[in-house]
């Protein structure tokens, strides 16, 4: 159904980002994997991808700078030919106590998680809006929607993707840009290893399904939400949380 | 300048769907023309690929009327 369309996700070296650039590319897509420090890995997601019959360029960027970005976009136009799909994955964390948060550990988040989506939507528009077609897929959090101790900036940042996502959802839809976000509840990646035990636990004890999530239940919904199948959903923000939060 | 001119005023009739006669040099895009803010980032879009420009943010931002393209675009040629 996705075959021959062109995708980019960012932060797709690792984690759920990973999971989604090979789940597209089981499902025909071409598509460019971004990274921002993990080049071996980076370059071992393309050869997973490669050798499931796609096409793969891996393209190191900050998604924090715009002329990056801009680069990484028209890399990917040229060699893919177009670009269907935006995964916003990247994302990182810098977890403290609102009190002992330092204000450039609150930027880094907000640069990187709020600000990367903000450049790559806008850096993908044009195209998009020429093709009159294109999928724009943010990868949220459930902490952005309900708030958790410890990640004030991760959570703030997280919330403004739901927003962002509902803004350009408006903004685009008469050009057949389709814009939504998912929210991962507890799935278990590199990110969520740094997790205290105490975390973990607490967390877990929330989960009215009982288990943490793993990245293919993330990345079988952003294949959804890419593909024809979802064609009258846009602005909304798929919570995939085993129900954490209703 | 009379070139220029009725190239633009064929994509803006494409475009934006108006007759003919309204697209006049002095037709604001969005007041007498009645396109949104989407409409004239994508009428730009279209004349850069006509016309094979870039035109940036700034630029674009300036271009109200159907006389404002025009004279940018023989001003960059």
């Amino acid at each position: 159904m996705l075959s021959g369309k062109a995708a980019l996700v960012t932060g797709a070296s690792r984690g759920i980002g990973r999971e989604i650039a090979l789940e597209l590319a089981r499902n025909g897509v071409n598509v460019a994997v971004n990274y921002s420090g993990s080049k071996e890995k980076a370059e071992a997601v393309a050869e997973e991808i490669r050798a499931l019959g796609q096409e793969s360029i891996v393209i190191q960027a900050n998604v924090a700078e715009e002329e990056s970005v801009k680069d990484m976009v028209k890399q990917t136009i040229e060699a893919f030919g177009s670009l269907d799909i935006l995964v916003n994955n990247a994302g990182i964390t810098r977890d403290n106590l609102l009190m002992r948060m330092k204000e450039e550990d609150f930027d880094a988040v907000i640069q990187t998680n709020l600000k990367g989506v903000f450049l790559c939507t806008k850096a993908v528009t044009r195209q998009m809006m020429k093709q009159k077609a294109g999928r724009i897929i943010n990868v949220a959090s459930i902490v952005g929607v309900s708030g958790n101790p410890g990640q004030a900036n991760y959570v703030a940042a997280k919330a403004g993707v739901i927003g962002l996502t509902k803004t350009a959802a408006k903004e685009l839809a008469a050009r057949n840009v389709l814009v939504n976000a998912v929210a991962p509840g507890f799935i278990t990646t590199d990110m969520t290893d740094e997790m205290t035990d105490e975390q973990k636990q607490a967390m877990q004890s929330m989960i009215p399904l009982g288990k943490p999530g793993k990245p293919e239940d993330v990345s079988r919904v952003v294949r959804f939400l890419a593909s024809e199948d979802s064609n009258y959903i846009t602005g909304q923000t798929i919570h995939i949380d085993g129900g954490m939060v209703m | 300048m009379a070139d220029v001119f009725e190239q633009v005023k064929q994509i803006v009739i494409d475009r934006l769907d108006v007759d003919e006669s309204k697209v006049t040099l002095e037709a604001s895009f969005k007041e007498d023309l009645d396109a949104d803010s989407l409409d004239v980032v994508e009428l730009v879009m279209e004349l850069e690929d006509q016309f094979d420009m870039e035109i940036s943010d700034e630029d674009a931002e300036k271009i109200a009327t159907v006389g404002d393209a025009v004279n940018y675009i023989n001003s960059k040629q």
